[in-house]
Order: structure tokens, then C-alpha cells, then sequence
């Protein structure tokens, strides 16, 4: 039954693909419909999506303490004294991410037949998104370390293949490899911490490790010097692969480029699962964690670093997905500041009120670059509130969720993660201070996003005539960028998504209110609660940081409102900080600085072995080869005279010298 | 009775080997050193049966049974392929037959 829920995208990329590939890829790139392959793969995430709510209400039937279901698929390996099964475990942490995880990535596959419906390979398209969502199961559900580093590994690949989906476009394709190269690093960090775990613990279970790790906590409850060395070790090595896959500080320049693919893939990797892969490997693995105060250290900083410092990109950016995906740096960066404070709890509750959020919002934007026939720039937008009412009430939706307007989902968690960075032992002023004036940059970047798109007049010419409105698609696209833009709404299964993801992003946040939150109670076997009475701040102080926050947030909505009413008044600003905004537009040149720093060395040194080893040693040694059998052959050819007799009397010679040998040479 | 002594018939056949031989080395006619080819083939047979009266052992005779069979079959086939080679160079020499060298 639990294999079941990552065996049912298998079987849809099985179908989709080997369609695409057996079918219809050999008859060139025709044109087919997004329809069949787009219901295939809705139907296969669909039904795992209620295989995980079947299963969690079999979770939730069971004793609080014994919460675990497992399936052993079939033993992988077995090697000297190293077994290795396919091993599937849910508990509750695993669960809720099942939940989201299969619930996001159905709403996303139904937007993308909508989406994708004018795309020249849907089934390929398909048959990856169904693909990705098996990795990301098996990531989720992998009961040991390496099952887990399959679906880590799968869900890095198929980014690739959907970030460069697009592969005719040099730009994309690159983007793809980027993000494929970049999360490369990450992995490597977490396979040597896996290397490790196994040197010092000798499993890879989690469950087996999670007792080996108390085991050692448990001799006089102060870890010796060399095993707390070894498990800050193994801690900061995972992390260096949550970096990778979630996008901080310094690998996170993946994610804003990872824009390039598809609306929905960005949606469903780059928001809702694939970055998330990263927390939900710390907050799995809290248990070690906990243990070394300084990786948590490092996680919090690095955390609260990344969700600062994306937030001054986003600022500037004109792109309305580059928007967003530096937003999501920087939520994922709140994320792991929760985490980093021993917060996991408030973590995995950001993780999902984001996904809901985050994948509105993208689905959002998607569904107004589709309306705006593929037009990305922000600035060349405005006043679509009447052209596409629905996506806008939705949009609007999680807009609030992400600036932190109470009830909106992403006040609560937001909220969560603020108070405990502040009131945690592991928490601190600073960290609070960053996060909150995150969240003043957030509600501001939105809030002009939003403005920029929705509110104000058009700054685009329109197209005038209702006959766009029936045929609208790819096929009038050239026609429109002379006589204008028709916008339209998007078509009704493209909506649907929205107003679902609207709802949640709405109620989500109900799960999680402080103090009665119900995912920190449900996730109490896997992550022991804190106990209250370790913070160092007053209980009190936790009403005035919520009104600190949502005055902040209140703030930076007044100000995008009052600055992007006027857009003269926001120029004559931006050219007053002109510098200040040359910086931030170009992401503070770290796409430069990593240019000059890491790609022009490696490129150097690549083209120097190339020369120097490829070309001058391996090339002429084996060239030599060639040459000496060349030579080796004139000079025999010499004696091959083509000469019948030659050949006899050779023969004869050889006869005679044999014959003498036998009668005088052997005695 | 007054046999020849073996010794000259081996002797005698010797000689008629290497004359066959020393033709296929000298003569460029392919017909001729096809028949060079016999007489060293009967030269053997005359050893063989040399030695099969000698040794008081029919294996010999047998051989040459073999080996008048074997000729037989390697002149058919010799002269299918002089015929063959005059058809397509116009010539019967074997200096003509270099194809493989270049």
C-alpha cells in the first residue's frame, strides 16, 4: 500500500513516456493535444495524492506513540555485512509531506494541461512532471539514507530536464545544466555525510540511526569531544546538500535562473516540493542535529543570511517570476532560520503553508504570462485586475499569505519561526531583527509586484476587438505584437488550481497557530515539542513581536501602495538610489563574482589540460601507436613480393630448416 | 630373384621431387608449374610405396590412394583456375597474378 503512493506517478511517466517516445517522437514534433497525456498524469499523482490521505488517516487511527508504517519493497543489496533494502517508511512527518507534496503536484499537473495546451511535446512534458513526483516520494518516504539520496538525486535530474524543457533556447538549456551542476555540489556534501554516518553508526536506516544517536547522547548526556567533531561534521555536510537543494547562501543561484522552464514546473519544483527537500532532510534528521549546537548555528545564519539578503534582490527585479523565485529563496532561507533555532516544528509548517502559497502565486503568474501572451516584464503590465478578475482574487489571496496578513496562511508560520528565532535558546536578536525586516522587504516586494500587474493603469497597448478573445493561443502571438495584447482569462482548468490554492492559502495557516498548532502535535513522535519552559523570553514578548510583525507587514504594503500609485514619483526614487538599484537588478553581481571566481578558473584549467595533457600526451601517445604500425607495416611489405616463387622458395627454405632441425637439431 | 635396392628408389624419387620443385621456382608458366606440382606429388607416392614394401605396412599404399585422389582433385581444380585467370588477364603467368601486394 505505501509503495503505492510513489509507484503511481512511476506508472504514469511509464505511460506518457514510452507514448512520447515509442509513438510519437518518431514521427517528428507534430502538434498533439496536452489533453490525454495531461489527464494520464493527473490521474496517476491524483491517485497517490489519495493513497497518502487513505494512509493518513490509517496513521492517524494508530497509537500516538507507534505512528510508523513501513514497507519493505525488496532487499537492494547484500553485501558482507551491508544490506540494503527498497524501504518505504511513513510516519508522521513523512506523511504531512506526502500529503502536500501529492496534493500541490495534482492541482499543478491539471493547471499544466491548461498551460502547456499550444506545447509541441506534452507527453515528454508530462511524463517528467510524473517522473519528478516519483523522485520526490521516494525522497520523502525513503526509510534509510540511500533511498532518500535516489529520490534526492532523481528530483535534481528531473530539474534539469524541466528547467531545459525548452532545450532549442541556448539559454535555458544552460539554465538547466546550472541548476543541475550547482545542486551537484550540494549532493556531494550530503554523500560523503552519508559516508560518514556509516563509518560512525554503521546504518543508514534513519530509524536505527535515531538510536544509535541517543545511544551516544545518552553516556552521562555530554557527548565526547570527538563525537560531537564527528556529528557537527556529518550535521554541516548534510546541510551543504540542503544548500544545494534548497537554495541557500552560497548555492542558491540555481533557483532564480531555474525560472526558465515552464510556469508550472517552476510552481511545482522551485515553490511547492523539490526546495523543500532540503528542511525536510534537517527537520528529519532533527535528532542529530540537536546534538551539535554549532551546526544549528550555522543553519540558523546561513538561513537567516539567504532569507535577507533574496529579499534585497527581489526588490529590484523586473521579471515577474524572478520575482518570485528570489521570494522563494528567500521563504526557504525562514525556513531554515525555524530549523536553525530548534524550531523544526515551525519549520515544516512554513514548508507548507508556503507550497500553498508560493504555488498560487507562481500559478498565478503563469496564468497571467499565458494571458498576456508569454510577456514576463512587470513594468510592462498593470490593470489586469478587470482583464483576468479570477487571477486576480487569487492572486491577491496569496499576496496576503506571503506578506503576513493575519489570517492568511503565512502570518501564522511566519510568525511561528519570528517568535521562536527571537524567544529559542538557540535564537537571538539579530536573527529576529533579519527575519523581521524580511518580512517588511517581503510584504513590500509583493505588495509592488502586485500593484505593478494588477492595480493601475495598463502600460501596454491593447488589442481592441473581442475576436482575440476566442482564438486566443500561439497562433495569433505574431500578430499581437503589432496590433497590441489581448489579455484573457485563463481557461477554467487552469482556474480551478488557483481558486483551490487560493482556499488553502486562506485556512492553511489554521494548522499552525501558536500554541494550539496541530502540526506540532502531530508531529510530536518525530520532533519532541519544545519545552516552554526553555525560552529565554517572556511569554509576553510574543504578542508585542506579532504586532511588531504585522505592523511591519502593514508597513511595507502602505509603502509599495503609496510609491507605485505614482509610478513617476517611483522613478524619480529609483534614480535618486541609482546605484543602490544598479546593485540590486543585477543580484548584487554574484552571478558575475561566481563567473570570475569558480567558472573562469575551471574553464581555464579545462582548456589548459585540453592543450597541454589531452592533445600533447594522450592524443599523440595513441597517434603513436597508429604511426609505428603504419611504419612497421612499409617495412615489412618489402618481402611480400606478390611473386608465386618467392613464396615457394620461402616454403622450401623453411621445409629444409625445419627438416634439418628434426634430424640434427634435436640431437 | 634380383630386387632393386630401395636406397635407388628412394634416391630416384628424390631427384624427381626437386626437379618438380626447382620447375615450380624457375618456370613462369602457371601450366607447367601445375605439372611441376605432379611430379613432386608422385615423387612422394613412390616413397610411400618404397617404404610400405620395405616396412612390410599397406598404411603407405594407402596414402597413395589419398594422394592419387587428392591430385586428381587438385589439377581439376588447378586447371578450372588457369582457365579462369586466362579469362580475365589473358595470361598464363605468374608474375601477372600480383594483385594481393598492392
Amino acid at each position: 500500500m505505501l509503495a503505492l503512493i510513489a509507484l503511481f506517478p512511476l506508472i504514469g511517466f511509464a505511460i506518457n513516456g514510452s507514448w512520447y517516445a515509442f509513438f510519437q517522437a518518431p514521427q517528428g514534433r507534430t502538434k498533439s493535444g496536452a489533453t490525454i497525456p495531461g489527464i494520464i498524469a493527473t490521474t496517476a499523482i491524483g491517485l497517490s495524492f489519495l493513497v497518502s490521505l487513505l494512509l493518513f488517516f490509517e496513521l492517524k487511527g494508530l497509537p500516538a506513540d507507534n505512528r510508523v508504517l513501513e514497507q519493505v519493497v525488496f532487499n537492494w543489496m547484500n553485501i558482507g555485512g551491508f544490506s540494503l533494502d527498497v524501504a518505504f517508511r511513513l510516519d508522521p512527518l513523512s506523511s504531512l509531506f506526502t500529503l502536500f507534496v501529492t496534493g500541490v503536484a495534482t492541482l499543478i499537473h491539471l493547471y499544466s494541461i491548461g498551460y502547456m495546451s499550444h506545447d509541441a511535446t506534452p507527453g515528454k512534458f508530462f511524463s517528467y512532471l510524473n517522473l519528478f513526483s516519483f523522485a520526490m516520494l521516494m525522497l520523502i518516504l525513503g526509510a534509510n539514507l540511500p533511498i532518500m539520496f535516489l529520490g534526492w538525486e532523481g528530483v535534481g535530474l528531473c530539474s534539469y530536464l524541466l528547467i531545459g524543457y525548452w532545450y532549442a533556447d541556448m539559454e535555458k538549456a544552460s539554465a538547466g545544466k546550472k541548476a543541475f551542476i550547482v545542486n551537484r555540489v550540494g549532493d556531494f556534501g550530503f554523500l560523503l555525510a552519508m559516508f560518514m554516518i556509516f563509518e560512525k553508526f554503521g546504518t543508514l536506516d534513519m530509524s536505527q540511526l535515531r538510536v544509535g544517536v541517543f545511544a551516544l547522547a545518552e553516556h552521562g548526556h555530554q557527548l565526547a569531544a570527538a563525537d560531537l567533531g564527528i556529528i557537527t561534521a556529518i550535521c554541516i555536510l548534510l546541510f551543504v546538500g540542503a544548500m544545494g537543494k534548497s537554495a541557500q547562501i552560497p548555492l542558491y543561484v540555481w533557483l532564480p535562473d531555474a525560472m526558465a522552464g515552464p510556469t508550472p514546473v517552476s510552481a511545482l519544483i522551485h515553490a511547492a516540493t523539490m526546495v523543500t527537500s532540503g528542511i525536510y532532510m534537517v527537520a528529519r534528521l532533527n535528532f542529530m542535529y540537536n546534538l551539535s549546537p554549532t551546526a544549528l548555528e550555522v543553519v540558523a545564519i546561513i538561513g537567516g543570511a539567504t532569507a535577507f539578503f533574496a529579499a534585497t534582490i527581489a526588490i529590484a527585479q523586473k521579471d515577474i517570476k524572478k520575482v518570485l523565485a528570489y521570494s522563494t529563496v528567500s521563504q526557504l532561507g525562514y525556513m531554515f532560520l525555524g530549523c536553525g533555532v530548534g524550531a523544526y516544528a515551525a519549520g515544516v509548517s512554513h514548508v507548507i503553508t508556503h507550497a500553498f502559497f508560493k504555488a498560487l502565486l507562481f500559478l498565478g503568474a503563469g496564468s497571467v504570462i499565458h494571458g498576456m501572451h508569454e510577456e514576463q516584464d512587470i513594468t510592462k503590465m498593470g490593470g489586469l485586475r478587470s482583464k483576468m478578475p479570477k487571477t486576480f482574487l487569487t492572486f491577491a489571496a496569496g499576496w496576503l499569505a506571503i506578506c503576513g496578513i493575519p489570517p492568511f496562511s503565512g502570518f501564522f508560520s511566519k510568525d511561528e519561526i519570528l517568535w521562536q528565532a527571537y524567544a529559542s535558546p538557540h535564537g537571538s536578536k539579530i536573527l529576529w531583527a533579519l527575519g523581521a525586516m524580511t518580512a517588511v522587504m517581503t510584504a513590500f516586494y509583493m505588495t509592488r509586484l502586485f500593484y505593478l500587474t494588477f492595480l493601475g493603469t495598463p502600460r501596454f497597448k491593447e488589442a481592441n476587438g473581442d475576436d482575440h478573445g476566442k482564438s486566443h493561443g500561439h497562433d495569433v502571438h505574431s500578430e499581437n505584437k503589432h496590433a497590441g495584447i489581448a489579455v484573457h482569462e485563463s481557461p477554467m482548468v487552469m482556474v480551478l488550481p488557483l481558486q483551490i490554492l487560493g482556499v488553502l492559502s486562506i485556512i492553511g495557516g489554521f494548522i499552525a497557530i501558536p500554541h494550539m498548532s496541530w502540526i506540532e502535535h502531530w508531529l510530536d513522535t518525530v520532533i519532541p515539542a519544545h519545552d516552554p519552559a526553555s525560552l529565554i523570553a517572556a511569554p509576553s514578548m510574543e504578542w508585542v513581536l506579532m504586532s511588531v510583525s504585522v505592523v511591519g507587514a502593514a508597513l511595507g504594503i502602505f509603502v509599495g501602495f503609496k510609491l507605485y500609485a505614482d509610478l513617476k514619483k517611483a522613478e524619480e526614487l529609483k534614480l535618486r538610489f541609482a546605484g543602490l538599484n544598479k546593485l540590486l537588478e543585477n543580484k548584487w553581481y554574484i552571478d558575475e563574482l561566481y563567473e570570475a571566481t569558480i567558472v573562469r578558473p575551471i574553464h581555464a584549467l579545462s582548456v589548459g589540460l585540453w592543450k597541454g595533457f589531452d592533445i600533447a600526451v594522450i592524443d599523440r601517445t595513441v597517434l603513436g601507436f597508429g604511426r609505428v604500425s603504419q611504419w612497421s607495416g612499409q617495412a615489412l611489405r618489402v618481402i611480400q613480393t606478390g611473386s608465386l616463387q618467392h613464396y615457394a622458395l620461402v616454403l622450401l627454405m623453411g621445409l629444409i630448416a625445419s627438416v634439418g632441425y628434426l634430424l640434427y637439431g634435436l640431437a | 630373384m634380383n630386387y632393386v635396392q630401395p636406397w635407388v628408389i628412394l634416391a630416384f624419387s628424390a631427384i624427381i621431387f626437386f626437379i618438380g620443385f626447382a620447375g615450380i621456382l624457375v618456370r613462369r608458366n602457371i601450366l607447367v608449374v601445375l605439372m611441376c606440382i605432379e611430379l613432386m606429388l608422385n615423387a612422394a607416392n613412390l616413397t610411400f610405396v618404397t617404404f610400405s614394401k620395405q616396412l612390410h605396412h599397406m598404411g603407405g599404399q594407402m596414402s597413395v590412394f589419398f594422394i592419387i585422389t587428392v591430385a586428381a582433385a587438385e589439377s581439376a581444380i588447378g586447371l578450372g583456375l588457369v582457365v579462369a585467370m586466362f579469362r580475365t588477364l589473358r595470361s598464363v603467368d605468374t608474375d601477372d597474378i600480383q594483385l594481393l601486394r598492392e
